[in-house]
């Protein structure tokens, strides 16, 4: 059997998920005689491969460029993976969404700065009014919530994905977990 | 001599049983280890209905009925836990984390939080409905607890406990419907407010909405076993 095509993405997140996702440890070389991770944080490709089987996204849509993200890896995924808090609920991303960006922008860039106090417009994508969790953006397959979702999570899920076995997520984890 | 007691018999999920006159349906279907989820009741104060989770079927009936208020008839054929039920508690508890910000992971309440453990409960991984992220105050008037509207379900045991077992009546509620708010007093600041510092409120809250300041990140789990052992204490007397 050819090995699956894994993918993993980092929008508006800390990246404790992917760090968790490494907790794996030795599972991981078990996890690598199956699977092949093609798009990562984590590996050096630079473009979003084609076909991929399985993608774990995680963080929130909170700028154009993320949401430009989702909507590619979607496009090019068979089962997509929203891998913690961040990516289902908006989690801490989302605490800026009562307050809007531009009050955010000030405090960051203007009054916490020491020096050239400047709002960055240049390189950096353009932040969306609302922080918002991926499946308002596109369809997702599998909802991994915690924060992080724990290693065991992450190890349980994808054999059950790659196994076609049965997977019931509340057993395994919870929001905050 | 014998007491009378008017006993009606019943059946909820298929099981024979037995309860007296008077006795609702979620009393009876506990007292025979029969679970049914409940969010705003709370063992000592009186029920309102409110949270709908404890909604059941009754045979004959279109109408779904919350098991905490309705109490039973001779003859009442229940189920508690149909497809259908499972359905709308699922979607309850989605309602309620849309509404407002709940944000398990810096709440105080993380992992002691019955909104989060019925969450897991009921098979929710995500919320169907568009978040609102209202801007929603946080009371930090006073000197020993904090009220963090954010994590306000609306439940009112706050507002139960203050005026059903302190005999205060500080806690009420404003406003209607999504703008509804819990506020002591006449909406005052908590901490000038005719509190008496009791902390039921507190520990009768279900989530982090209302908790203890001396209480540091998420070690903060809620005791209200007080209440039905208060409540005996005074019977008694």
């Amino acid at each position: 059997m050819s090995k699956l095509k894994v993918a993993t993405a980092w929008l508006d997140g800390c990246s404790g998920c992917h760090m968790s996702f490494l907790d794996m440890d030795e599972r991981l070389l078990e996890l690598a005689e199956l699977i092949e991770v093609v798009y990562s944080p984590l590996v050096d490709a630079k473009k979003f491969p084609d076909e991929v089987d399985i993608a774990l996204v995680e963080g929130a849509v909170a700028s154009v460029d993320d949401e430009k993200k989702i909507r590619k890896i979607r496009a090019h995924t068979r089962t997509l993976i929203a891998m913690g808090d961040c990516a289902i609920t908006g989690n801490v991303p989302a605490m800026r969404n009562p307050i809007g960006p531009e009050a955010i922008l000030e405090r960051a860039y203007i009054e916490n700065a020491s020096a050239q106090p400047q709002i960055p417009c240049v390189v950096v994508p353009k932040l969306l009014r609302v922080v918002r969790p991926i499946h308002e953006f596109v369809k997702v397959d599998v909802f991994l919530p915690g924060c992080p979702p724990s290693a065991q999570t992450f190890h349980a899920a994808l054999t059950a994905l790659i196994n076609g076995g049965p997977l019931d997520i509340s057993a395994l984890t919870r929001f905050g977990a | 001599m014998s007491v009378e007691v008017d006993v009606k018999t019943l059946e909820i999920d298929g099981h024979e049983v037995s309860a007296s006159a008077g006795q609702t349906i979620l009393a009876v279907a506990r007292e025979n280890d029969i679970p049914i989820p409940t969010l705003c009741h709370i063992d000592g104060l009186s029920d309102v209905g409110a949270c709908r989770l404890c909604l059941v079927e009754i045979a004959g009936s279109n109408k779904l009925m919350p098991a905490c208020v309705a109490t039973v008839q001779e003859g009442m054929v229940v189920s508690t836990n149909t497809e259908r039920l499972q359905k709308h508690r699922r979607l309850i508890l989605e309602m309620l984390f849309a509404e407002r910000n709940h944000i398990c992971s810096v709440c105080v309440s993380n992992g002691h939080c019955e909104l989060q453990s019925l969450a897991q409960e009921q098979g929710v991984t995500h919320v169907r409905l568009p978040y609102r992220y209202p801007e929603l105050p946080v009371d930090v008037s006073h000197e020993r607890f904090t009220a963090d509207h954010n994590r306000c379900i609306l439940c009112t045991r706050c507002v139960r406990v203050c005026a059903e077992i302190e005999g205060a009546h500080v806690w009420d509620v404003m406003g209607r419907g999504i703008d509804s708010l819990v506020i002591t007093d006449l909406h005052d600041e908590w901490g000038k407010s005719s509190c008496t510092r009791c902390g039921k409120c507190v520990q009768v809250c279900p989530t982090g909405a209302l908790f203890d300041k001396s209480k540091i990140g998420s070690e903060h789990p809620k005791y209200p076993d007080f209440l039905p052992y208060l409540n005996l204490m005074r019977e008694a007397q």
